[in-house]
């Protein structure tokens, strides 16, 4: 599975790469997220309920920063758990450019998933993982302009 | 003749209950206090197993315990075993990997259980088994097949992941027909790998009394007694006389219900362990993962030729996929069930196969309907036809060129089969006749006039069935006999009671065999009892598979019924004050010869309870027993022709015909005969053109359900035609050669033959989807 995307960001590219470094910012804009924590500089720690075609479940996600270089990109990596509905390990390359007053956000997912995901749900995860992208960065594009609270 | 004996078209007798809903599966066995069990299932191919964590699963709602793999071995459990040992090349035996009921240190596939939860309900079985947490560490699976002696290693002392390395036939007659060969055909193929499907999936209702340690299972097992065996003998359950294996009605099988799972035997161990009665029922999802798969082989095959057409050799090299472990019949179905059908129904003199067995990180594959000798077929049938298109023969006429003729049996082939008896030409012209050969050309331009390609294929197979004389089955390996218990009661009414050791889980048993005894007793078909399934009622068993139950289990009864026919003719003398040698039995009634004096078989069945005055050497009752080992295995053969259409367009493959001349002896019912043919032919059509197993590349089945498993469905056939010829089986008393595997076995080359003829291509991949048709087409 692999996918690619461009949002345009009222905001300028520090104010982006403040949110994307948010905790509460990345949990407002995943759909059925009930928690984000952020671990450490580079760690994340989530837990998502989601549904990928008839899968239904709670998922543990543990993500990683790399390759950061503020406020430009970074690659955010991770491993998601959902017991028995299966697992998912991917990566998303997130590369800011500033762009007259605002700031284009460009991604690029790849990832691959296993056990019941697999089993029932290959041929629906591409769609649902396109889904949860467009759904998280239209969410982004329009929180990541509200001024955050310092 | 009786309207309900032999060779008559009975409705079954079973289908009252099974079309009504009164059909009472495994699931629909519920006993008191009984919990429930779910398996909690690796997500990966292959990792080592660090922590489990069951803490807070065994503190949910309703949780009655959880184990794992640890428990099961602590309590003596041991492996499950393959029973059938086959030697490589070097004289070497196969390496057997040990394959605990529930994986201890490593998970090999995706769907291999490792731990099970038991609970007061199956919703609470289910919640508790996603609270147990597993720390695995992923290790690099094994998936592709051509890859797989390359990969890691899975196995501990396994190397190159290699089973075994077997060869039959002789290599240097093959090379030496080669070197003088005027052509060569050369074809190199997978055999798809297949999920089975039944349509009611595996369970086990497990219960253990403590007081008398007795253990009963009921379970979808196609043999019960085989079950108990290895179970007792392999497994170290429970010894075989505190056990009782119960396969009630079971809804299909195919092959996949033969062998013994880990699923089960953890049910019925964890039945004693809580000390309540355990039921696990496999949802579909399950199935899809942890059922034995079928086929799944890679083979280059070479057909050597003379100028005139006439075979000379035969070359054929394979790999097996055996999936992670050796299932139970696993390593006999690529060699014993594949290699020696490699002769089909030609006389080519020499044969040399090489069949190199492996492992992956996959479901383990195992028989399936057909278990080889749809491979077998495969090579040989795709193989011939391609030599006719290539040497510009007809299809037709190279066979009759070529086949075994009906003065040559019992012929010996090249691969160490003895065919009994055929007339394989004769199941050939009754089927070009059908199929009216003649009109295919203006059928095809009629087809081509409307945009469309048409396309005929043939594959005359041959099948060695009624598994099997046990003393070369054991010679050849297998850990088992054979043969076929059966046992004749005659009640004190007249009535008879007959037990089979043979299973029926859709094969309509219950009314054949009671077409045979009421046909050989000349009892009327109503009173005549058909059980099975149950080892606490039958003697012996050893079940349902190879297309063996009426050639040998119903053999076993023929001969169960000639003893009760010689007892009953001491009855009868001595009653009528002759002697035994002057009474004859005819159509269920006992006469003195040359006399009018005679007694029915109502009549000597009720003297039998009531004996007066028996002399000292005549016991009373009428009950007699049987095990009837085979001499030889049958041979099943016969033509099949596909005629397809095919939309450029879109790659749609239309089965426009499909006929079928079958020769399986003598046939007991026809319609049931052709009842197994129908659904035969719809899964080797299921193969052809719809079916395949696919894991992907990071070892991930990405066909676990219907929506990505694509099952034949009515709409994708057409009305079969079929027919049959008889050359009667010559070891059995029946004449019978078995029927429920032949459809399989000779479509999926039929409809290939078929397609490739329609497209004009030499070869194309099974399932031959729209998008491979339309590939192939704009390819060529």
């Amino acid at each position: 599975m692999e996918q690619s995307g461009e949002y345009r960001i009222e905001s300028p590219a520090e104010a982006v790469w403040a949110a994307l470094n948010d905790p509460d910012v990345l949990a407002r804009c995943i759909a059925g997220c009930q928690s984000m924590e952020k671990v450490s500089q580079s760690e994340f720690r989530a837990k998502v309920k989601a549904k990928v075609g008839p899968v239904s479940a709670s998922f543990d996600a543990e993500l990683t920063l790399s390759d950061v270089d503020p406020p430009h990109a970074y690659t955010v990596s991770g491993r998601v758990k959902g017991g028995p509905a299966g697992f998912g390990r991917g990566s998303a390359r997130v590369e800011l450019a500033p762009d007259a007053g605002g700031t284009i956000l460009r991604y690029h997912v790849q990832g691959s998933v296993g056990g019941k995901l697999a089993q029932i749900g290959s041929r629906l995860v591409d769609g649902s993982a396109r889904k949860l992208a467009e759904d998280f960065f239209a969410a982004f594009a329009e929180i990541a302009v509200e001024p955050q609270p310092r | 003749m009786s309207d309900q004996g032999i060779g008559q078209r009975v409705k079954r007798r079973e289908d009252v209950r099974f079309i009504t809903g009164k059909g009472r599966y495994t699931d629909d066995i519920n006993l008191p206090g009984q919990a429930y069990a779910v398996f909690v299932r690796s997500p990966h191919p292959r990792a080592r197993i660090k922590t489990i964590d069951a803490s807070a699963a065994r503190k949910a709602p309703g949780v009655v315990g959880v184990f794992t793999g640890k428990d099961l071995a602590a309590d003596g459990i041991g492996a499950l075993p393959c029973g059938w040992l086959v030697k490589s090349k070097d004289g070497s035996d196969m390496k057997v990997p040990p394959r605990p009921p529930l994986a201890i240190e490593t998970v090999n596939f995706v769907g291999e259980p490792y731990a099970v939860v038991i609970a007061e309900t199956l919703g609470q079985a289910r919640a508790a088994a996603a609270l147990v947490e597993t720390d695995f560490e992923e290790l690099e699976p094994v998936v592709s097949l051509a890859e797989a002696t390359a990969g890691p290693q899975i196995h501990e002392g396994i190397e190159a992941n290699r089973c075994y390395d077997w060869e039959l036939g002789d290599q240097a007659a093959v090379d030496a027909a080669f070197a003088k060969a005027a052509h060569v055909t050369k074809l190199e193929f997978a055999n798809n790998r297949l999920i089975p499907n039944a349509i009611e999936p595996r369970a086990a209702v497990a219960t253990y009394s403590a007081p008398t340690e007795e253990f009963t299972l009921y379970t979808t097992s196609q043999n019960p007694h085989l079950e108990r065996l290895i179970l007792a003998a392999f497994v170290n359950l429970a010894p075989e006389h505190k056990l009782r294996v119960i396969s009630p009605d079971v809804g299909g099988g195919f092959g996949s219900k033969i062998f013994v799972y880990p699923e089960e035997t953890a049910a019925a161990w964890a039945a004693r362990r809580t000390n309540r009665p355990v039921k696990w029922t496999a949802d579909r999802s399950e199935a899809f993962l942890s059922d034995a798969h079928g086929r799944d082989h890679l083979t280059t095959a070479e057909l050597a030729l003379d100028a005139a057409g006439t075979f000379l050799a035969m070359r054929v090299r394979t790999r097996a996929n055996l999936g992670a472990y050796l299932s139970t019949f696993a390593s006999s179905v690529p060699t014993y069930l594949y290699g020696t059908l490699l002769a089909g129904q030609y006389r080519t003199p020499a044969i040399h196969v090489e069949v190199e067995a492996v492992f992956t990180n996959t479901a383990p594959v195992d028989a399936y309907r057909g278990a080889g000798r749809p491979e077998a077929t495969y090579v040989v049938e795709r193989l011939v036809e391609t030599a006719a298109r290539e040497t510009g023969v007809d299809p037709a006429e190279l066979r009759r060129r070529n086949f075994i003729q009906p003065d040559q049996f019992p012929y010996e082939t090249p691969v160490a089969l003895v065919y009994d008896t055929g007339d394989y030409q004769a199941s050939l012209e009754k089927a070009l006749k059908q199929i009216d050969y003649a009109g295919f050309p203006a059928r095809r331009k009629v087809s081509e006039a409307a945009g469309k390609r048409r396309g005929l294929g043939f594959s005359c197979y041959i099948e060695a069935c009624g598994l099997a004389p046990s003393q070369l089955a054991i010679q050849l390996g297998a850990g088992v006999g054979l043969y076929e218990s059966g046992e004749v009661r005659v009640n004190p009414t007249g009535s008879v009671t007959v037990f089979t050791g043979s299973h029926s889980h859709g094969q309509g048993h219950e009314t054949t065999f009671a077409q045979i005894v009421s046909d050989k007793l000349g009892v009327p078909f109503e009173s005549v009892e058909v059980v099975h399934g149950d080892t606490g009622r039958l003697e012996f068993g050893l079940g349902t598979y190879g297309s063996r139950s009426v050639a040998v289990g119903g053999s076993a009864l023929i001969k169960a019924s000639d003893k009760i026919i010689a007892k009953g003719k001491r009855i009868a003398a001595h009653m009528l004050e002759s002697a035994p040698d002057d009474v004859d039995f005819d159509e269920g009634v006992f006469a003195v010869r040359k006399t009018n004096k005679s007694l029915t078989f109502g009549e000597v069945a009720f003297a039998a309870y009531v004996p007066a005055n028996f002399p000292e050497d005549l016991e009373p009752g009428l009950s007699e027993k049987s095990f009837y080992d085979p001499k030889n295995f049958t041979f099943p053969a016969g033509c099949h022709i596909a005629e397809v259409e095919v939309d450029p367009e879109t790659g749609v493959v239309v089965l426009v015909r499909f006929v079928a001349v079958d020769d399986f002896g003598e046939v007991i019912n026809p319609m049931i005969v052709e009842g197994q043919v129908h659904g035969g032919i719809a899964q080797g059509v299921g193969q052809a053109l719809l079916e395949h197993g696919i894991y992907d590349e990071s070892g991930q089945l990405v066909t676990g359900s219907f929506m990505d498993y694509c099952m034949p469905r009515a709409d994708d056939l057409p009305s079969f035609e079929v027919d049959t010829t008889v050359t009667p089986c010559t070891h059995n008393p029946l004449g019978v050669k078995g029927c429920g595997e032949a459809g399989a076995i000779g479509a999926p080359a039929a409809v290939m033959n078929a397609v490739t003829d329609a497209l004009r291509v030499k070869d194309l991949a099974m399932p031959a989807s729209p998008e491979r048709v339309w590939r192939a087409l704009q390819a060529a």
